[in-house]
């Protein structure tokens, strides 16, 4: 039997909205993904290293606070620092579309705004992670 | 409402109707198989007077002023003033957020509302290492008391109430507030105003907590009792629905989980050996009003009743100030779309209507471009006129509550009343609605109805203008507010130097006194005065508790 996409939602800073996370963790796990989710208020290091402990798939970064400028960033370079450049990253939340190319640019796969379904998040996770394989 | 033999016709005439209209359905069938409100509630085809033959009038309705304020808190409502136009602001530093403030109050806002951000509403000053990246995002950064005089600077306090949405820190801020007027020489029973001080939402569905449930509700009754003496037009804490709402809940679910974290506050304040009568009038509420009006405006007369025979009937109140359910409104920011942001603009105007047709006392209207970022001066100035057109212009605000007798509205305020009651029962049963959020109940409750919202929009059941229908192919929306990323190192250098110029053995000696007030029964309003005035930090103040009383780990339910 194939192995589950292993999935970590988590909420970096201080931000408490996790409506919008707590929504897609429950459709991706109806989706037949393994879902962890962090909690509130994970740093960078924090969520670095639930990722290598729970060896995951992705990484779902929620931000509502507008900090997500400093802390996706932040994250990729642990990441990177750890070795761990081939875990494919997302980003949600309130992100003006100005600010996606810089996050893009730090290795943020994609970036899903506000009204995304969680059906296109699922379908982008399939077929990003089966092109990895 | 209505006698028996009246009633009994009118069922049989409406039998008779409902058989022709059968064989019309049979040809020409309705859009859907199920009407339901967007919380779930069946709605029928037609609401009649048997709908609302139970209704008493005296006993649920009665008179504007008058128990059970199913009508309205006040006797006159809207004729005697409107309700207090309040639009939430504040970001990057003291400065700006200042200028902000003297805008609206040029543009006829009536009343201040303070957005703080998350360093400041998590008790972080501006260089602690988890701020970085946080600092003047969401709301204003404030540290001390040197930023508090900025903040409302040329502000007369003993003239315009100032609301603050401050919850874990909230005595920290109320003290700065104080220390202002001090300055101002405003004397404590002039000041007007709010703050937030719900620090059981904050668990369920807001998150900016700090320390753990017990330690949070003995500040939260000492600050009842402060205010009771020294600050007594102070609202003492708003008991908020709107965020539960924003987290996902559905209208009853708002009602009764905000009441039910009412009940809580109130039989902490009684255990602590305060009168129910002494605080009762300061307390205040906060709700959401969303999408499906005569929805929200049933849920607003419910609640106002359902508050007022808890009041009265399980706390024994005797002050009738105690039974009213007094409340600001923010229209739901869950609701806006980043696809067409100008059709906000209507969603929010129909959401304000709902928010006057119910009886709110203070309003504020969201922006159309907040679902992108903070709002530029532009879009809060339509929002702010958008209460202005309500109040000078449509005419609702000339009789009190307008939609009462309705039979729609009066059945969907009895059946949200009674549903709420149910919940407020189950939470009872688990030991009250601390121990509900403990146990992680409330939350689940909230993330299911998230949850099935989220699927009847993706099964299209659920249609939302512009983004699953009548969709369009749209240019990035531009200008939008952007808050300068060297607020946090600016603040951060304000504090390096506050700390250099003041008179820190005065702060250390006012921090011991806090922590001996902290780990005794001494109310800690006076020692966290005592700090601020010599400009103690925030995170300085905040770090005494946290060592006292620890932090909250929340559980993580999905």
């Amino acid at each position: 039997m194939a192995r589950k996409i292993r999935v970590l939602a988590a909420k970096p800073g201080l931000d408490g909205h996790d409506r919008g996370v707590k929504v897609i963790a429950a459709a991706l796990r109806d989706a037949g993904m393994e879902v962890i989710y962090t909690g509130l208020r994970q740093t960078p290091e924090q969520i670095v290293a639930a990722a290598e402990q729970e060896d995951v798939d992705v990484i779902a970064l929620s931000v509502l606070s507008g900090a997500h400028g400093h802390l996706f960033p932040r994250i990729m370079t642990l990441l990177k620092e750890r070795g761990l450049d081939d875990v494919l990253v997302l980003g949600g939340g309130i992100i003006p579309e100005d600010d996606i190319p810089a996050l893009k640019e730090a290795g943020i796969a994609e970036v899903f705004g506000p009204g995304t379904t969680t059906g296109k998040i699922i379908d982008y996770i399939r077929a990003s992670v089966r092109a990895a394989d | 409402m209505f006698d028996q033999k009246f009633l009994q016709e009118l069922k049989a005439s409406q039998t008779a109707w409902q058989n022709k209209l059968q064989e019309k359905l049979a040809k020409r069938p309705e859009r859907k198989e199920r009407f339901e409100t967007i919380s779930e509630t069946e709605v029928e085809r037609l609401y009649t007077p048997a709908h609302v033959a139970d209704l008493d009038y005296d006993r649920d309705l009665g008179f504007p002023g008058r128990y059970p304020y199913t009508r309205g808190v006040q006797p006159t409502m809207y004729r005697g003033r409107f309700w207090t136009m309040r639009q939430y602001a504040g970001f990057a530093s003291a400065k700006e957020s200042n200028e902000r403030y003297r805008y609206l109050l040029a543009q006829g806002q009536t009343g201040l509302s303070v957005a703080f951000d998350l360093p400041t509403q998590i008790g972080y000053d501006s260089d602690h290492p988890l701020a970085q990246g946080e600092v003047g995002k969401v709301g204003v950064a404030i540290d001390s008391l040197a930023d508090m005089e900025v903040l409302l600077d040329q502000i007369p306090l003993d003239k315009v109430s100032t609301s603050m949405t401050i919850n874990a820190p909230a005595s920290v801020l109320l003290a700065l507030y104080i220390g202002v007027a001090e300055k101002q020489n405003v004397a404590q029973d002039k000041l007007t105003g709010t703050i937030q001080n719900d620090i059981l939402k904050e668990y369920a569905a807001r998150g900016t907590y700090i320390f753990p449930p017990r330690p949070s509700m003995r500040i939260i009754t000492n600050i009842f009792e402060y205010c009771a003496k020294e600050v007594p037009r102070f609202n003492t804490i708003s008991i908020s629905g709107y965020h539960i709402r924003e987290a996902g809940s559905t209208a009853v679910q708002e009602v009764a989980f905000t009441l039910a974290d009412g009940i809580a506050y109130v039989q902490a304040a009684v255990e602590a050996g305060l009168g129910v009568d002494e605080f009762g009038p300061r307390l205040s509420f906060f709700f959401n009003s969303h999408l499906d009006f005569l929805e929200e405006v049933a849920k607003f007369r419910a609640a106002r009743r359902l508050w007022a025979r808890i009041m009265k009937e399980r706390f024994q109140a005797k002050d009738p100030r105690s039974m009213m359910l007094r409340f600001h409104t923010q229209t739901a920011g869950c609701s806006l779309t980043a696809q067409q942001p100008e059709n906000n603009i209507i969603r929010v105007a129909y959401q304000a209507l709902a928010a006057v047709l119910g009886g709110t006392q203070s309003l504020h209207t969201n922006s159309m471009d907040e679902a992108l970022a903070l709002p530029t001066e532009k879009a809060v100035r339509i929002a702010l006129r958008t209460q202005q057109l309500i109040a000078y212009e449509s005419g609702v605000a000339e009789t009190i509550d307008p939609l009462a007798g309705s039979y729609y509205v009066e059945n969907l305020t009895n059946r949200i009343e009674a549903e709420a009651q149910d919940y407020i029962d189950k939470i009872d049963q688990l030991g009250g609605a601390t121990a509900a959020i403990e146990a992680g109940f409330i939350q689940r409750e909230i993330q299911g109805s998230a949850y099935r919202y989220q699927r009847a929009i993706e099964d299209g059941r659920r249609i939302v203008v512009g983004v699953n229908k009548f969709e369009l192919a749209e240019e990035p929306f531009k200008d939008l507010l952007r808050v300068d990323p060297k607020v946090g190192q600016e603040q951060a250098r304000a504090l390096a130097k506050l700390k250099s110029e003041r008179d820190n053995q005065a702060v250390a000696s006012a921090l011991a006194e806090l922590k001996r007030a902290a780990q005794g029964q001494d109310n800690l309003m006076p020692p966290i005065i005592g700090a601020v005035r010599v400009y103690a930090t925030l995170g300085e103040i905040c770090d005494t508790l946290r060592e006292v009383f620890g932090e909250y780990i929340a559980p993580t339910t999905i």
